[in-house]
């Protein structure tokens, strides 16, 4: 271990704390061991990755301190860049013989702090791993590195005549790795399905550093299903250097109406009708007049005028039932009372049905000067009273709530606008949040739809799922991760214990044998 | 025999114990009790119980696959699910249900019928007309069964959104739910999918549904050999006409292959996409219900040896030569089908092949499957895998029923964890787990 007093050293130790983090001596105490032990890990790190590899410049670093959801943040202690699996290995062997944390960050796109960086640990940043390595056509199947954008899978597939099917909004940057640790879902994983239904092998990095497959590509390989276990871990179970996709047939139709409802109330019975109908389109998406005038505000998508909700559906599959489930998809819309429907046909018109429903997130910005996104689900059924109630927590709080969702599975979106200017308007914006999610968990649905729990909704976990149920999900990672190195303080409230881990150090840690801290 | 002989502990935990008979073999391996939980609470009870007397267990739904897997190291005792036989909520206007894990997969799908849907599963059983004999929801869970349907809905894994089970020591935990979009904590749900009851009992399970198609239509056709049959295979799966199905079937050596592509959805759209499908095949006839041969063929043998071959779905004519290759070696003549286009087919072998036949047909499988890692390049060590669900007593003691399995550190780590003292099903997994 190094003293710290390397040439270099003293300049990092302002590294940050996470934001809500306890602070006093012992946290500060710590924190400064742990800054000498990753300063120590330096040369090795460089020797590995490269001097370009690595970053430890304070400037450089803080622009890892959080990933999309920005009010978590955390300078990393180190950065490292690596460029292959090999590599990969070498680093987290590295971190785990020192017993330093790591988290793996992809394009840094996630919205629950799942790659929130740790300032006594080591951020692994896959960016420079983006290599569509080969296409199978046949068995409809693709190699990717991790650091490949989900997009650019589509965009490579193409030519196939084949795509990625899920694709989150923020599918031009963010990462397939991301996708993986995430089990990211998207406007058409109604039809489609989630990232967990399109990845049929994995190469990893273990947390002890072992480079291994999960899954051999065919998806139906011998043994537990580790890739299934793998995906939507949130990056707690290791380091995805390779994953092996499903690719879908690109469809012979894709149709897309935009339909306007004078309320809220007629826009869900249209989507209660449609799902009735028996037709399961790829995308149904809902926004109500507050989301609406933000989208008009930031990118004038001009949705019809006086609209209390708007309603798209995206239809694609053979031409033929496509144009027929269009037909009857208008005809409920038209039953339910909607005043005016518009349909999209080429790509060009989908482009302008769909901007107004992708800027909705990032409009509110035009209409509040903060807010907070929630993710929770209840069942489709249900929507109609949790949108009412939802309604009643706004007026009784004057919190503004903006609702954008994935109508068709019960995934809502609720931005709970406040102005951070105003004392106490944060405190009561996530009051109202929280008690959407309370909402949502007394109605049988999830705190989370798709963008995980990770540091920001742990906390959430136990109104959701039982000691047992969260001691049970943590021998998965006693399994992967004995020692705790791997993501930690992601998903889970309270770690769980994993007992003695083999082949690890017996003896104390130093800094509790002098009585300096406490290991637990 | 006296229920004086059921331990009390035992007794006390459950309302229905009785002594093993005959019958309750599990591979060949007498327990000596069954007990019969009547839901979630009674079997965490008898879990407990079996933990404080230090048995070993073996969870079973209907018996349809309990012959599947290596025989369990020992088995004290059999926890059957058929009294947890409730649908427990069947949200239509959701497309979710919740069930008990000893509801049989025709019972189910009774109850969904109703409301014109459906669990797009169809394991070897269930396609039969009488409907029964699919096994139970558990039972199907534990085991991975599938079948045509898994090309466009998958696997069980898939399809639960949300899991009940009973670890070793009595804990009951759930993960998942009951909405099918839902990312928070672990889905255990796609770790007990597929591991033969080595991990916990599964007591109840939630499943994402589909609307039941209106309408649907077969497309069978021949194909002389092995690159035929992979022609027409991926030109139906390649296709945008958006099949739900891509069978092949093969009885016996010289015969010609049958390559059977399901079509579904409204009378329409079926009926202009069978069309376009005979055309695409360039020959072909259609009929409304399946042939004979439609997830039966060899994936529904019901004695001797079931090997379940999974490959990358372009590697078809050569996995089906290599099958040839094997058994021509081994003197075998095997049933060979499946789902093609999803890269999994089935080999029967007859009951009474020779036990050392049958072990080098799979042996010479595992080679072929294992020579030259993947079909691309960057791509895992193996290029598939041949895995013996099912086999007589001199075959199982001759080979390997699983084969290499990558990742089994992890798997053995696993175990280790959710059942510390390997009383659940020990033995019966990959890599002896």
């Amino acid at each position: 271990m190094g003293d710290g007093s390397r040439a270099g050293g003293e300049t990092h130790d302002r590294a940050g704390n996470p934001r809500h983090g306890r602070d006093g001596e012992a946290v500060r105490a710590a924190a400064e061991v742990g800054r000498a032990a990753i300063d120590a890990l330096v040369p090795r790190m460089t020797e590995i990755c490269g001097p370009d590899g690595v970053l430890t410049d304070p400037a450089q670093l803080a622009t890892y301190e959080c990933d999309g959801l920005t009010s978590h943040r955390c300078s990393p202690g180190l950065v490292v860049l690596p460029t292959t699996a090999e590599q990969v290995a070498a680093i987290v062997t590295a971190c785990a013989r020192a017993k330093i944390p790591f988290v793996a960050r992809g394009s840094g796109t996630g919205l629950s702090g799942g790659a929130l960086p740790r300032g006594d640990g080591v951020l692994v940043v896959t960016s420079k791993m983006r290599r569509v390595i080969a296409i199978d056509r046949e068995s409809r199947r693709a190699i990717v590195e991790p650091g490949v954008t989900n997009l650019a899978v589509s965009k490579a597939a193409e030519p196939y005549g084949l795509f990625y099917a899920p694709d989150p909004s923020s599918q031009v940057v963010c990462s397939v790795g991301g996708n993986v640790a995430e089990n990211s879902g998207g406007a058409h994983c109604l039809k489609h399905g989630f990232t967990v239904h399109h990845v049929t092998g994995l190469e990893v990095v273990t947390p002890d550093g072992e480079l291994t497959w999960l899954g051999d590509g065919t998806g139906a390989a011998p043994g537990y299903d580790l890739v299934g276990a793998f995906v939507g871990s949130e990056g707690t179970l290791g380091i995805a250097t390779k994953i092996i996709v499903k690719l879908t047939r690109i469809p012979e139709a894709v149709t897309t109406l935009l339909a306007a409802f004078r309320t809220m109330g007629a826009g869900g019975a249209a989507v209660s009708a449609i799902i009735g109908s028996g037709i399961l389109p790829a995308a149904i998406e809902m926004m109500d007049a507050l989301a609406i005038e933000a989208a008009e505000a930031a990118v004038a998508c001009r949705y019809p005028e006086g609209a209390g909700a708007v309603l798209i559906v995206e239809l694609d599959g053979p031409a033929g039932d496509t144009a027929r489930e269009t037909a009857a998809v208008r005809a409920i819309c038209e039953k339910e009372g909607a005043y005016e429907i518009r349909a999209a046909h080429d790509a060009a018109e989908r482009t302008a049905i769909w901007t107004g429903r992708k800027s909705a997130f990032a409009a509110v910005g035009r209409i509040s000067p903060a807010y907070i996104v929630q993710d929770g689900v209840v069942p489709r059924t249900a929507l109609p009273e949790v949108l009412d109630r939802i309604a009643e927590l706004s007026a009784a709080s004057g919190i503004r709530v903006a609702n954008v969702f994935h109508a068709g599975d019960g995934n809502l979106h609720p931005l709970v606008l406040f102005d951070d200017a105003k004392p106490g308007a944060e405190q009561a914006a996530e009051e109202v949040s929280g008690a959407i999610l309370d909402l949502c968990i007394s109605h049988g649905g999830s705190i989370t739809g798709e963008h995980g729990v990770g540091a920001d909704k742990s906390k959430y976990m136990p109104k959701m799922f039982g000691p047992g149920d969260l001691d049970t999900m943590q021998l998965l990672r006693c399994a992967f991760d004995p020692a705790g190195l791997c993501n930690p303080g992601k998903i889970f409230p309270t770690p769980r214990l994993c007992g003695e881990v083999p082949g690890v150090r017996r003896e104390p840690h130093p800094l509790v044998a002098a009585g300096t801290v406490d290991q637990f | 025999m006296t229920a004086g002989s059921i331990p009390g502990a035992l007794a006390q935990a459950c309302a229905d114990v009785s002594e093993a008979g005959p019958g309750d073999e599990v591979a060949g391996v007498a327990p000596r009790f069954v007990a019969r939980p009547a839901g979630v609470t009674e079997a965490a009870a008898v879990l407990a119980a079996a933990s404080s007397l230090g048995m070993t267990a073996v969870p079973r739904g209907s018996g349809t696959r309990l012959a599947w897997g290596s025989p369990p190291a020992s088995c004290d005792l059999v926890i059957d699910t058929l009294r947890m036989n409730r649908v427990l909520e069947h949200a239509a206007g959701d497309l979710v249900v919740r069930a008990q894990a000893g509801v049989g997969l025709d019972q189910l799908a009774a109850v969904l019928a109703e409301a014109g849907q459906r669990l797009a599963l169809d394991p070897p059983g269930l396609t039969h007309p009488d409907g029964a004999g699919a096994g139970t929801i558990g039972g199907v869970l534990a085991t991975g069964a599938a079948g045509p349907l898994r090309l466009r809905y998958g696997t069980p894994r898939d399809l639960a959104i949300g899991i009940t089970v009973v670890r070793a020591d009595g804990t009951v935990a759930k993960s998942g739910g009951k909405v099918v979009k839902n990312v928070a904590g672990y889905d255990l749900g796609k770790l007990f999918a597929g591991s033969y009851g080595t991990l916990g009992l599964i007591a109840e399970a939630a499943f994402r549904l589909h609307p039941q198609p209106a309408a649907a239509s077969f497309v069978t056709l021949d194909a002389a050999d092995p690159d035929e049959a992979r022609a027409a295979v991926a030109a139906a799966a390649g296709s945008p006409l958006a099949p739900s199905a891509v069978e092949l079937d093969r009885p016996a050596r010289g015969e010609p292959f049958r390559v059977g592509v399901l079509l579904e959805g409204d009378a329409a759209g079926v009926a202009e996409r069978t069309v376009a499908m005979t055309g695409l095949l360039g020959s072909g006839s259609v009929a409304p219900d399946p042939p004979a041969w439609w997830g039966g063929g060899a994936a529904a043998a019901a004695d001797g040896t079931l090997i379940r071959i999974a490959f990358w779905a372009a590697e078809l004519a050569g996995v089906l030569r290599a099958v040839d290759a094997a058994a021509a070696a081994a003197g075998l003549d095997p049933a060979v089908g499946g789902s093609a286009a999803a890269g999994v087919l089935y080999a029967a072998v007859a009951e009474g092949a020779p036990a050392s036949a049958v072990a080098q047909f799979v042996t010479d499988l595992r080679a072929a499957m294992g020579s030259g890692g993947s079909p691309l390049a960057g791509g895992p060590p193996q290029r598939g895998s041949a895995v013996v669900l099912r086999a007589p007593a001199g075959v199982r003691a001759a080979v390997d029923l699983w084969g290499p399995a990558s990742g089994l550190r992890l798997m053995r780590a696993i175990k280790d964890q959710f059942d510390p003292e390997h009383r659940l099903a020990p033995g019966r997994f990959t890599g002896g787990i």
